[in-house]
């Protein structure tokens, strides 16, 4: 729509009303093509409904209990945007440490990595809320007792570490993938500048590798809002701890579990449509 | 072309290795302030490869740079371990122009100017600003000052690298073919800009295929060919008789696909 909106009317082409009639024409093209897809979203929709409340589905129980797990989405939120922080920190570390020419630094980084892709999240889950305290009752027996503090986290401690180190060995590659893909030109006119390692990577290649990396960071956001479901087993009370705890206690699995589903997928539609306009915006970054 | 004193640059018997490719086969060459040396040669007989040695963007092999006192030296395949420490020393002494511009995309024209200044030698911003402006005075841009390079041509974006690398005050400018990635009618501005820079003083290495260019500014020429200087003299000489075979074939073909003016 800005394409025709930003022509300056001083030099108009003689052939501009045709471009303009084609380009409306495309878009009503589009327009009635999505309203089609909707029309089959809504009806999928309703056929589901239906086809629930023919089997006792009980939409009472949900309107009445919805919002107790609505409650848990600010945890849920609050965990994600936490962890994923933490673990663009790892992964650029992760990546700085792939990249670098330093044994140690790569040993480190490379070990971190396959260890954490190797092994199951869940496993981390247990290990971190588990398995640290034991770990740390055994530094306590030791005298250590500080340490064993350190050890022992809370649910929601846990989980955002667990969830951190994970993304963060995930977001590694997109980090160095982001990292590598600014010429390697730049580098040399930093360097050739006198600029040091650090400067260089401050000023000339973080600026512009975070472009690169910023919509790929968001899909892991989006995956990561899922996967902290899994920190629910700790009792951490996000959206699918809450749903799985009256769903017990009342049996109404299919209604609790749905409302928690159907909050994910809010979730998750949402930060799409952040993302894709956040996308835009640093497209247009370098225009002045 | 006024040159006085003790030479500014000195190489001495540079080798590089790239794998097993022997590219650097003992150079040697000095350069005296306010003097502008043009090597020229076919791709491939290293004289890029000899420029980045000299701010050591490549490493050579073997051999000693200084320049204006800095001196560093390899030996055994990498630089002396004493050495290492002297590397942006000897970088900040030169300022270095690209093929491909590499101009900062993410910074404006200004701030690619006065980057460097103020965060390696830690120029007060006021100051660096007023700089940079009259260097982009210089180079026929200060209307640019408030863009982004993507809104540029190749040969304003050669102009801002230019700027960038005087910005930094080194005492000897290494031009690597500066003006092979510009649209023909675009050269001419860049090569403009260069003249200026020689008629002002400047000490500069130029590695370039402009042969008019090489003939009208150049104190000194230098061919090279297989990793070695084959001959160096006046550009009069050089271009007109020069005393080498491999000299004479070259320029040969140069005349017959009509670059040279």
């Amino acid at each position: 729509m800005e394409v025709a909106c930003s022509q300056p009317s001083s030099q108009l082409d003689p052939d501009l009303a045709v471009g303009l009639a084609l380009v409306r024409k495309a878009r009503r093209t589009r327009l009635i093509e999505t309203l089609k897809v909707g029309t089959v979203w809504i009806a999928l929709l309703i056929l589901l409904t239906l086809g629930l409340l023919q089997l006792r589905f009980d939409p009472q129980y949900v309107f009445k209990h919805a919002g107790f797990v609505l409650q848990g989405a600010w945890t849920t939120i609050w965990v994600s945007v936490v962890s994923i922080l933490i673990a663009s920190v790892l992964a650029l570390f992760g990546a700085l440490g792939r990249l670098s020419r330093n044994p140690i630094a790569q040993g480190i980084s490379s070990f971190y990595i396959s260890v954490i892709r190797g092994t199951p999240l869940l496993i981390q889950i247990y290990l971190i809320y588990h398995g640290l305290p034991q770990l740390g009752q055994q530094l306590k027996a030791l005298g250590y007792p500080e340490l064993a503090r350190l050890l022992t986290l809370d649910a929601f401690q846990a989980g955002v570490l667990a969830l951190s180190l994970n993304y963060g060995a995930y977001m590694t590659e997109i980090f160095r993938a982001g990292l590598q893909a600014v010429g390697h030109g730049q580098y040399e006119a930093a360097a050739a500048l006198g600029m040091t390692r650090w400067q260089t990577l401050r000023h000339v290649i973080l600026p512009q590798a975070i472009r690169i990396i910023i919509p790929d960071v968001g899909n892991q956001f989006i995956a990561m809002q899922k996967d902290s479901a899994l920190v629910s087993v700790m009792g951490v009370w996000e959206i699918t701890f809450r749903a799985n705890r009256l769903a017990r206690k009342d049996a109404k699995f299919v209604e609790m579990l749905l409302v928690a589903a159907a909050l994910y997928w809010i979730l998750t539609v949402v930060s799409s449509w952040l993302q894709s306009r956040l996308e835009k915006r640093m497209a247009h970054a370098y225009e002045r | 072309m006024p040159m006085n004193g003790e030479p500014i640059v000195r190489v001495q018997n540079l080798h590089k290795w790239f794998g097993l490719l022997h590219v650097l086969r003992g150079i040697s060459l000095e350069v005296r302030p306010q003097e502008v040396v043009v090597i020229i040669g076919r791709s491939g007989s290293g004289k890029s490869t000899f420029l980045r040695c000299i701010n050591l963007l490549e490493e050579p092999t073997s051999g000693r740079v200084e320049v204006d006192g800095v001196v560093v030296e390899a030996a055994d395949g990498g630089l002396k371990p004493e050495c290492r420490s002297r590397v942006r020393d000897l970088r900040l002494k030169t300022g270095m122009v690209f093929q491909e511009f590499n101009v900062f995309p993410h910074k404006t024209v200004l701030e690619n100017v006065i980057e460097a200044p103020i965060i390696v030698k830690g120029v007060p911003k006021e100051q660096a600003v007023e700089k940079g402006r009259e260097l982009l005075r210089k180079v026929g841009l200060l209307d640019k000052q408030d863009v982004h390079p993507i809104r540029l041509s190749g040969g304003q974006k050669q102009r801002v690298a230019i700027a960038r690398a005087l910005a930094m005050e080194p005492k000897v400018m290494l031009f690597d073919e500066p003006t092979s990635a510009l649209d023909p009618e675009l050269i001419g501005e860049v090569l403009a800009v260069m003249k200026d820079l020689a008629r002002e003083g400047t000490t500069m290495i130029i590695v370039t295929h402009e042969m008019g260019f090489a003939h009208e500014v150049a104190d000194r020429v230098i061919y090279m060919e297989g990793g070695v200087i084959v001959e160096e003299g006046p550009p009069d000489q050089i271009f007109t008789c020069p005393r080498d075979p491999r000299t004479c074939q070259f320029l040969a073909r140069i005349i017959e696909s009509g670059r040279l003016v």
